[in-house]
């Protein structure tokens, strides 16, 4: 195979790693809609926690996008 | 189609002389974080210059930024949080700059740079470990030890907590980095798209259109992105400076 190619199917394939990351993200989102709407009064105090879950969460799939990054920009 | 990466590419605008082999000279990274910094200082003057009971819409935009963060570091690190209000405000409002500068084309967006938003990590974990030590002195090591953990498990549970805490300054890094990065290359592509859709003649403009109207929502979600990778980096810095200033009861 052109290594060319191969790089370029494995930055692709390294992406696949954002799955994790969005099946979390939803199912967080999801939770958080699920309990605000039955306890409205309390959401807006869990927001921060709503946004470190978040972070954390997406940090995980940011780092198969870099990953991907490295594959075609370094070396 | 353009490069969408040529967007990050480091250009010299001021060539100083190197020092003790340090190459100081002015990059379009720091003199856009230069001009963050100057922009921060400017709004927060201009909004706080003419202060009343009754705020105008400058000051009413300058408390609101100001309560979100005292109300972050009151709520995460309880009544000790005001002593750590300066440091988080200076990091949100910064990082809130560089990022929304960043939004306007042809500016340049400081925190897409992975040398920046590392230098900001460090200095946070830097920043925890000083406070950590000052305040516990030895027994910060205590962070590494959760309390009603099974003995045999110690061993085990020790080294994960010294692993999570190593790679805090790198995820810091990488989630600002990866999210400026990845939102600037979406928005290039999009706009890439609108002008070679364009060209296939009256079928393409109708999709060029699409693709604009695309664009336009894209930059929105990406003037949310930035304000939310500033808010996300001040609440994380909230919560490290948390696990150490109120160590005794982790």
């Amino acid at each position: 195979m052109d290594p060319l190619a191969a790089k370029y199917i494995g930055a692709g394939l390294a992406m696949l790693g954002m799955i994790g990351a969005g099946i979390g993200l939803g199912t967080m989102f999801g939770q958080y809609l699920n309990g605000a709407l039955r306890n409205p009064s309390a959401s807006a105090g869990e927001r921060p926690m709503l946004f470190l879950g978040m972070a954390l969460t997406e940090a995980l799939g940011i780092f198969a996008f870099v990953v991907a990054l490295l594959i075609l920009f370094a070396a | 189609m353009a490069d969408p990466m040529h967007q990050f590419e480091i250009q010299q605008v001021l060539e100083l002389p190197a020092v003790a082999g340090f190459d100081l000279s002015i990059t379009n990274s720091a003199l856009w974080m230069i001009i963050a910094a100057a922009s921060v200082t400017l709004f927060f003057a201009a909004a706080s210059a003419k202060a009343a009971v009754v705020p105008g819409r400058l000051q009413s935009v300058g408390e609101m930024l100001y309560e979100l963060i005292h109300n972050l570091t009151d709520s995460i690190i309880g009544h000790e949080g005001k002593k750590y209000f300066p440091f988080v405000f200076t990091l949100f409002a910064f990082i809130l700059a560089m990022n929304l500068l960043g939004m306007v084309p042809y500016f340049f967006t400081s925190t897409s740079q992975l040398a920046v938003t590392a230098t900001l990590g460090l200095l946070v974990i830097a920043v925890v470990i000083a406070v950590g030590f000052a305040r516990n002195g030895l027994g910060f090591f205590k962070l590494f030890v959760p309390s009603g953990v099974p003995f045999f498990v110690l061993p085990l549970v020790v080294v994960i907590e010294v692993i999570s805490f190593l790679v805090r300054p790198v995820t810091l890094a990488l989630r600002l980095f990866g999210n400026m990065v990845g939102g600037h290359v979406v928005l290039k592509v999009f706009g890439g798209f609108v002008v070679s859709l364009g060209a296939l003649g009256a079928l393409g403009i109708v999709g060029a259109l699409v693709t604009l109207t695309g664009t336009v929502a894209i930059t929105a979600l990406e003037f949310m992105v930035a304000f939310l990778q500033a808010f996300v980096f001040a609440v994380l810095a909230c919560v490290y400076l948390n696990d150490v200033v109120n160590l005794h009861s982790h």
